[in-house]
């Protein structure tokens, strides 16, 4: 049975991706049992049914308190992120390349930080320009010439990847500072299986829940030498922090204490935690703060989230930090042009996942395409993250073209550009029945002395028809991630 | 059986988590003991007197002055909004479960989910409450409906809280905001009653008002029944003093709750080898001596109300030991 000869009725009725890559329905593909299964019970689920679970399902994500927290003057509001019950699938096949080009990557960008750290041979050699490294605002100064344990640097990356019309999958974007969201993709599992159990039966979707468990072992691996049974702590900005949520899964699946920068001082050269006991030994930091705030005394002095003194602790090697400082340099937008180039340069070998095809402003012939075919480019400042001050060219207005054409001109050093990808879709459940919204994915890879890849990740959802920002602080949800046995 | 397999907990706890754990719980029994309360005061004051029965309320908590900057009159209804509803209040039911709930934030890595997900729906219920919810008709049920949700976060951290060191300060908690209201509670209306004449041997003769005082302020505790059954023939202002002071079986009297507190300090220190529990055993060790060494007749002749502020100083000096030699200040 396969689903071109099956009449799509029940949740699946009248749903069309038009000429879009359907995750889902996978025209052109070869068929696969599982989803074959899948595709059978969706049909024969009514809409009706559909809506009544994601009640359930909304009302549960608001009560356990599976939400982020938006501060405005003195309200605090709990926001969930949007979840749609309809599983963004990926089969096997797909998984064992999508997972190779992930260690891949992640192995690329963790050489190419210990390069540019010590040696710099990648610019020596003109491979990526020099001053795209060295003049970049986050490269630390601080890290030249420090080895870091297991030469890994990008512990836990979140490297996004969008599929388009083909249904290709690439690179949109490297994570590899702090990246986010790998508790949705837990608690996402966790919804699914109080609500679609039915729809999951026999179907051998891969498990997500050993992520702690993986996050604890690269942590201990990359514990100072000699210590046999590693204190790691999470660092966390605190309540006030958007994702503390998060903070909290995690430091409860790794089963250790969930600190602020208050809770942390160095003394004789060591991190110590305060503890009812006194003050107790820390060997492994998994920091959720960002570089800035780590160590008042190397960078802002006026934070109040971080430790004094905690960098010199570190490069003496007393205690290990996850992510490393300094990784912002790799996940740059600019770098990320030159990564395919990066990928070749240290491990000769071509890029299982390419990158999607990026003009560079800085460069002249980049900035005259970029400036000509804007309207047909989505148009990126480098430092920005979050989908916040991007220009999506083909749904502009022309006074918007405009304004942002002198931007780029301005300043063409903090712009790149690409072109606009048709992402592929996923069956969602809107407000008219089930349509096809734009989805994206985020797997987390992570890595101690060995890269290991949740399997899954969280995908995005563009919950508004048409969009295709997918983040959560621009109205996007999240879909729970199935990988078929 | 392997002792090394019943040893447990043994993991580090943040000195800040300590202390909110510690806090989370006084909150919550705040909460449970303002229901109580506001709800026997509603149910069984007489309408003679009615503002003083609601100014003892007041009173309880030292809320006067703050409740009088933006209320003329205490009555059920002014005394019902100011603590059910005002957000501003820090005494309110609003604010004590918006400091749950922060706490319970903070500390949800270390508290079961369950917990967690009860306070946080509690939250939502008692953030929800308006004018409606204190009219005459409503208020008993919205206070069954707070000592219901209180005590189904104690039920809940019962059966699922992990007892490692989290759990014994929490506890301290518990048993120290238990301690200090029922203090409190005997301070304020003892003193009422006594004012009134209310003394031991007019109650016989005075009946049933007398008699519905002491019932009232047995009610608040959550005692009367079980001091019916300890002193079937009647109410003695001694013998009731005495059960809110030293009953050893009372879940609320000062003396069962300041040993609990003695209980945990002491498994901190043997299990957990906390240094810091030095000061507050002490203070205990004191406390508890001066209520066994003397009678309850014996306090009130000299003075049950210095005696009931001592405890209150020496109350709050405990939690300040607490949080100043195990929680980091």
């Amino acid at each position: 049975m396969h689903q071109d000869v099956l009449p799509r009725q029940g949740v699946l009725g009248g749903y069309d991706p038009g000429g879009l890559f359907c995750e889902m329905l996978r025209p052109g593909r070869p068929p696969d049992l599982a989803l074959d299964l899948l595709l059978a019970r969706l049909t024969q689920l009514p809409v009706e049914a559909l809506r009544r679970r994601a009640a359930d399902a909304q009302r549960d994500l608001l009560e356990r308190g599976i939400t982020f927290t938006v501060y405005s003057d003195a309200t605090a509001i709990d926001r969930i992120l949007p979840f749609d019950l309809i599983p963004r699938v990926i089969t096997a096949q797909e998984w064992r390349t999508l997972e190779a080009g992930l260690i891949q990557r992640v192995r690329a960008l963790n050489l190419f930080l210990h390069d540019v750290y010590h040696d710099q041979r990648i610019l020596a050699d003109g491979v990526v320009p020099r001053r795209l490294v060295l003049g970049n605002a986050a490269y630390c100064q601080a890290m030249e010439g420090f080895d870091v344990p297991c030469g890994t640097y990008v512990h836990v990356c979140g490297i996004d990847i969008v599929r388009d019309e083909t249904g290709q999958f690439m690179v949109l974007e490297d994570n590899a500072r702090t990246p986010s969201g790998v508790a949705y993709v837990v608690e996402n599992r966790h919804m699914s299986l109080r609500v679609l159990s039915d729809l999951m039966a026999d179907l051998h979707v891969r498990g997500v829940d050993e992520y702690g468990v993986r996050l604890h072992q690269a942590m201990a691996e990359i514990a100072p030498a000699g210590i046999d049974d590693p204190q790691v702590v999470l660092l966390s900005p605190g309540i006030f922090n958007s994702a503390y949520f998060e903070h909290v899964f995690l430091a409860r699946e790794m089963g250790v204490p969930l600190v602020e920068g208050r809770d942390l001082l160095v003394e004789n050269g060591m991190v110590w935690m305060r503890t009812t006991a006194g003050l107790a030994p820390v060997h492994t930091i998994y920091r959720r703060l960002n570089d800035d705030f780590l160590d008042p005394a190397v960078f802002r002095p006026d934070s109040q989230l971080g430790v004094p003194g905690l960098m010199e602790a570190w490069r003496r090697g007393a205690v290990s930090l996850a992510n490393a400082v300094g990784t912002g340099v790799a996940d740059d937008k600019a770098v990320y042009a030159y990564m395919p180039r990066i990928i070749r340069y240290y491990l000769a070998e071509d890029p299982i996942l390419p990158n999607v095809a990026t003009m560079i402003c800085a460069e002249a012939e980049g900035l005259a395409y970029t400036l000509e075919h804007i309207d047909r480019l989505v148009v990126k400042p480098v430092a920005e993250s979050g989908g916040y001050g991007l220009l999506i060219g083909p749904h502009a207005s022309a006074e918007e073209l405009e304004t942002f054409r002198a931007c780029v001109r301005a300043n063409p050093a903090n712009y790149i550009s690409q072109p606009m990808v048709n992402l592929s879709v996923s069956p969602t459940l809107c407000e008219h029945g089930v349509a096809a919204r734009h989805v994206d994915l985020r797997p987390f890879a992570i890595t101690g002395r060995d890269t290991w890849v949740l399997p899954g990740g969280l995908s995005r959802v563009a919950l508004r028809a048409g969009s295709i920002v997918v983040n959560s602080s621009q109205g996007g949800g999240s879909k729970d991630t199935w990988v078929l046995a | 059986m392997s002792m090394s397999e019943t040893i447990a907990g043994q993991g580090p706890l943040i000195a800040r988590h300590a202390g909110g754990l510690v806090w989370l719980a006084r909150y919550m029994e705040r909460i449970e003991n303002l229901a109580r309360l506001l709800d026997v005061t509603k149910t069984y004051a007489s309408n003679r007197g009615d503002e003083r029965t609601w100014l003892a309320i007041l009173r309880i908590n030292g809320d006067e002055p703050g409740f009088f900057a933006a209320h003329a009159v205490a009555d059920a209804e002014s005394v019902a909004r100011f603590y059910l509803l005002d957000a501003g209040t820090t005494s309110s039911v609003q604010s004590a479960i918006r400091f749950a709930r922060e706490n319970a934030r903070t500390l949800r890595a270390l508290i079961s989910t369950e917990m967690w997900l009860q306070i946080n729906v509690f939250h939502g219920q008692i953030a929800a409450l308006c004018e409606l919810d204190i009219a005459p008709d409503r208020l008993s049920l919205v206070c069954a409906m707070l000592k219901e949700g209180t005590q189904a976060h104690t039920g809940i951290t019962e059966g699922t809280f992990y007892r490692d060191q989290c759990w014994h300060f929490y506890t301290l908690g518990r048993h120290i905001e238990r301690a200090d209201q029922t203090t409190r509670l005997l301070d304020t209306r003892f003193n009422a009653m006594a004012s009134e004449g209310v003394t031991a041997g007019r109650a016989h003769a005075d009946g049933e008002i007398d008699a519905g005082n002491w019932m009232t302020l047995l009610r608040a505790a959550s005692g009367y029944h079980a001091y019916r059954r300890e002193h079937p023939h009647g109410y003695r202002a001694e013998e009731v003093a005495a059960f809110l002071l030293k009953n050893g079986a009372f879940p609320r009297s000062v003396w069962l709750n300041l040993s609990q507190v003695e209980w945990h300090l002491a498994q901190l220190r043997s299990r957990y080898h906390l240094r810091g529990v030095a000061r507050p055993m002490e203070r205990m060790d004191n406390l508890l001596a001066m209520l066994a060494s003397q009678t309850v007749r014996e306090i009130m002749a000299r003075g049950l109300s210095p005696f009931l502020d001592w405890m209150q100083s020496e109350i709050a000096a405990l939690q300040d030991d607490i949080s100043g030699g195990l929680c980091g200040g």
